[in-house]
């Protein structure tokens, strides 16, 4: 040990002067920690009330009051009575497939952004593992059914990475833009998918006369563990979702993987002067990304859809609602599952099966989720102005002490 | 001139943050047309008693007074109303607008209260530069004036809207030997129409030449208030640090070994393919600090990258140690036993964001014990951190703490302690004490000599002559992207800067 010479030196318990407005921002927002994404929820939440008011003249509390209920949180209350929990129950169920899918493309959002990269693939990289979910899962038929969905998940997981690895590979090599590479596999992937399963398309289940691919077989289909598997019970897809959350935080805080991601995305220069590549990095970041957006569409084919449509590849949403979930969840392991919850009930609690026409005007059913998660997106961006009102609010309540 | 009035009192100012005193009990006055300095290291609370002053912080405790009226200042508007005036140290200019334009900004002349009046804005502008001897073109963009001329424009934009208090955050820090001298003259003219300057700084020699009365603040505390006659830098250091501090560096004569680092024939483009350094070859020793010095630009970046494996190598050889690391990356040259104290700490020596022990693990986090199979071990981090920052008495945070939230100088001693800990043969140093304060630096200078006398080969590139003077056991000065001359430790500056400009091509190159 070269031991040093006792040296005051300068400083002691000193304060790191915010001068800058961006330090004191940041300091703010570790401060506020929680705070800020929920406020961001609410006033979310209440602008979208005040669409209802005006758009409707119904109540907005009513409103909430039905997606809450269409979303099957009743279940959790004790005193309903048995049949409202039982429809409680099948809603709930609903609402937590929709959460596992949310749960996988939130985080293929969050995996890239915490390498600086923004991966706007994830419906692509969604969808590529649903359709080869649905082919693998067609085919070999005769397959243990252990084999069979485990061979089935890995390939549909492989496809997402890959379609995500090309924007990777092509931003490490040729700096291209990750968000307009992604966004280009997108199309590649959904007007694939259309030819692949269209009428006389070359995958096209000739026997029903739809433009819809072969069912799933029975042996490939993941087990539902609450609810009928027949009136779509909630599948072991669930626990996959949440094994992925805890590899998403292991993987970035107790590997040396994550810390060169990290690294990469705090600060590539940094990165390059203490010899990480930063090419390796961006390649590896994007790839696991699409790995867990490949595996969302995987799980959905073999939990409860069975089969794909040409029309659920040009309507499906949910890779990009992923990235609304991964900004309210601001790209935390804990954040993630909450938003998908969030996003999740209100897709289940908004979609026009649950609908009373009496409180819950149609015109509204699936839009008022669209404009909420417009919004969250929109004040996500606009954390500034959230924390800005959170200092506005301590401020005046210092000056009225 | 004890007897003037006092135009702005600051009594018993105390603010908190999380975990900190920032600013403890601290008073501060300032006279009608008076220089008054606050000098400080940094962290020392300086500009959060200026933010408290500018509307930017409320205090917690404590009142601000401006001619002898109790005020809230809850935003720097009601700053501003007051008659306060503020230069950050760095500027709040628009750059595509002109200087009149952003002078004017918010608060511009208008013809029936819409359309901006050009005219009377530019007008208005001439009359108060005039007034104050401050020479701007009211027509010129910000962004093709100089650095000094933005200054002056700042000056202006606080004028404008009425400042009768002007507080100079370390205006220095950014201007030129010649412009810093320009800037005086202002002051004083500034001062002697009555207006009153509070000057942060942390450079002692300046405090001296302009101030009136100096505050010096450490550890947010109010040490004193004294007057600038009869001071000096030794008296100022003291108060400043709270101990002696040797503002010269003493060191024994070195005892040179073999070579650790080999440079022979060294050339690199950048990539518009410009040739940044050109055929250089030299040496450095175990137990000697051999200096580049050199104007900034004249190929010492290029030439430290290419050392250090970051831009390829046009032509040439580097050899480390008795290794050939002329064509590896970065990572091979720090398993080669090369140690670097980046140029730039905060963009490039620093994950900002990673905790204080993730920095530390920045070379070593890919091998046991920090990790192994690919599994890190944050608890070995962790552990490596404490140990350092007790070794390197890195102060203001734990092992946890965000590097970013630390202090310059706190955050070099983390770098330091990564790189040294490392025991690297050959420690290259960039511009090692760039931006820090007295004590931070006379902490720098010592390790370095430590470490030369520890056996290690250091190469330290400087702009700062005096500090090339006093470390170096050799002098090489770069000039052009070719090394010019070789000067041993006795040189003069003269000598020096000759040869850093050009004039001294005809000497011999060393080897």
């Amino acid at each position: 040990m070269r031991a040093p010479e006792p040296d005051p030196g300068p400083g002691g318990e000193e304060a790191p002067e915010a001068t800058g407005f961006v330090e004191r921002y940041s300091l703010a927002q570790q401060a506020s920690g929680l705070l800020a994404p929920v406020l961001t929820a609410v006033i979310a939440f209440l602008l979208g009330g005040l669409v209802i008011v005006v758009s409707t003249g119904k109540a907005p509390w009513g409103v909430y009051r039905e997606i809450f209920k269409g979303a099957g949180f009743d279940w959790f209350f004790p005193w309903v009575d048995q049949a409202t929990r039982d429809s409680a129950a099948f809603n709930l169920q609903q609402t937590l497939i929709t959460t596992t899918a949310l749960i996988l493309t939130g985080l293929a959002v969050a995996f890239a952004f915490k390498c600086g990269l923004f991966n706007i693939g994830g419906q692509g990289q969604y969808l590529g593992g649903a359709i080869v979910a649905v082919i693998i899962g067609w085919q070999f038929s005769g397959m243990t059914p252990f084999l069979h969905v485990t061979l089935t998940l890995v390939l549909g997981t492989l496809a997402g990475a890959l379609l995500a690895g090309i924007a990777g590979f092509l931003k490490a090599t040729r700096g291209t833009h990750e968000v307009i590479s992604t966004i280009m596999i997108n199309w590649i992937v959904i007007w694939t998918g259309v030819f692949l399963f269209t009428l006389e398309g070359p995958l096209q289940n000739a026997s029903t006369g739809s433009p819809i691919s072969h069912d799933v077989s029975d042996g490939a289909k993941l087990p539902v563990f609450w609810g009928d598997p027949l009136l779509q019970g909630l599948h072991i897809g669930f626990f996959i979702a949440i094994g992925a959350l805890v590899t998403y935080w292991m993987i970035l805080n107790r590997t040396t993987l994550g810390y060169g991601v990290r690294a990469v995305g705090f600060n590539p220069e940094a990165s390059r002067y203490g010899g990480i590549s930063v090419a390796r990095n961006y390649f590896l970041a994007m790839f696991i990304a699409g790995s867990f957006a490949g595996i969302a569409g995987a799980i959905d084919i073999l939990g409860w859809q069975y089969r794909i449509s040409t029309g659920d590849i040009l309507i499906s949403n949910l890779g990009f609602v992923g990235i609304a979930v991964a900004l309210l969840g601001r790209n935390s392991a804990v954040g993630v599952f909450l938003g998908a919850l969030l996003f999740g009930a209100l897709l289940t609690g908004t979609s026009t099966r649950n609908l009373d026409p009496e409180t819950f005007p149609p015109e509204l059913a699936s839009n008022l989720t669209v404009i909420i998660q417009g919004m969250v997106v929109l004040f996500v961006g606009a954390d500034v102005l959230v924390l800005w009102l959170l200092r506005k609010l301590r401020l005046s309540r210092s000056a009225a002490a | 001139m004890p007897d003037e009035p006092a135009v702005l009192e600051m009594r018993h100012v105390t603010k908190r943050f999380p975990g900190i005193v920032a600013n403890d009990d601290v008073s501060f006055d300032l006279k009608a047309g008076e220089v008054h300095a606050l000098l400080g290291e940094n962290g020392a609370g300086k500009s959060t008693l200026m933010n408290c002053l500018y509307g930017l912080y409320t205090p917690d405790e404590g009142e601000i007074l401006i001619h002898g009226e109790k005020v809230e200042l809850g935003s720097p508007r009601a700053s501003i109303d007051k008659g306060v005036g503020m230069v950050h140290q760095h500027f709040m200019l628009i750059p595509v607008m002109t200087v009149a334009e952003n002078i004017v900004l918010a608060v511009e002349p208008r013809h029936a209260g819409i359309l901006m009046d050009e005219g009377a804005a530019e007008s208005r502008v001439r009359e108060i530069s005039e007034q104050f001897g401050l020479a701007v073109d009211p027509h010129a963009k910000v962004e093709d004036i100089t650095v000094g001329q933005q200054q002056r424009v700042e000056i202006l934009k606080a004028l404008y809207r009425g400042a009768e208090i002007l507080v100079l955050d370390e205006p220095t820090a950014v201007l030129t030997p010649q412009e810093a001298h320009e800037l005086f003259g202002i002051v004083r003219s500034l001062t002697e129409q009555g207006k009153s300057i509070i000057f942060i700084s942390h450079k002692l020699n300046e405090v001296l030449e302009i101030a009136d009365r100096i505050t010096v603040l450490r550890r947010g505390k109010l040490i004193e208030t004294i007057g600038t006659e009869g001071a000096t830098e030794d008296t100022l250091a003291r108060l400043m640090v709270g101990r002696d501090v040797l503002l010269r560096v003493e060191k024994s004569a070195g005892s040179p070994a073999e070579p650790l680092i080999r440079v022979e024939g060294l050339s690199v483009r950048d990539d518009r393919g410009l040739e940044k350094v050109r055929d250089v070859s030299f040496e450095v020793r175990a137990g000697e600090i051999v200096a580049i010095a050199g104007v900034d630009g004249n190929g010492q970046t290029e030439l430290i990258d290419a050392l250090t494996g970051l831009m390829a190598v046009e032509n040439g050889r580097v050899e480390v140690d008795g290794r050939d690391v002329t064509r590896a990356n970065a990572h091979r040259h720090f398993q080669a036993g090369l140690g670097h104290i980046p140029e730039d700490r905060q963009r490039r020596g620093l994950v900002l964001d990673f905790s204080i022990a993730e920095n530390l693990s920045l070379h070593d986090y890919r091998s046991p014990p920090d990790s192994r199979y690919g599994w890190l071990f944050p608890r070995q981090l962790l552990r490596r951190a404490a140990r350092l920052i007790q070794e390197f008495d890195v102060r203001g945070g734990g092992p946890r703490t965000r590097a970013g939230g630390l202090s310059g100088g706190n955050q070099q001693k983390v770098i330091l302690a990564r790189e040294i800990d490392r025991d690297p043969r050959v420690l290259i140093a960039a511009q090692p004490t760039r931006g820090l304060d007295v004590g931070a630096i006379e902490f720098v200078h010592r390790r370095l000599i430590a470490e030369r006398d520890e056996g290690r080969a250091i190469l330290l590139v400087s702009l700062e002559l005096e500090e090339v003077l006093s470390l170096a056991d050799r002098i090489l000065v770069m000039y052009e992207g070719a090394i010019v001359g070789e000067f041993p430790p006795t040189a003069s500056e003269e000598e020096l800067g000759i040869a850093m400009t050009g004039g001294g091509r005809n000497k011999g190159v060393a080897a």
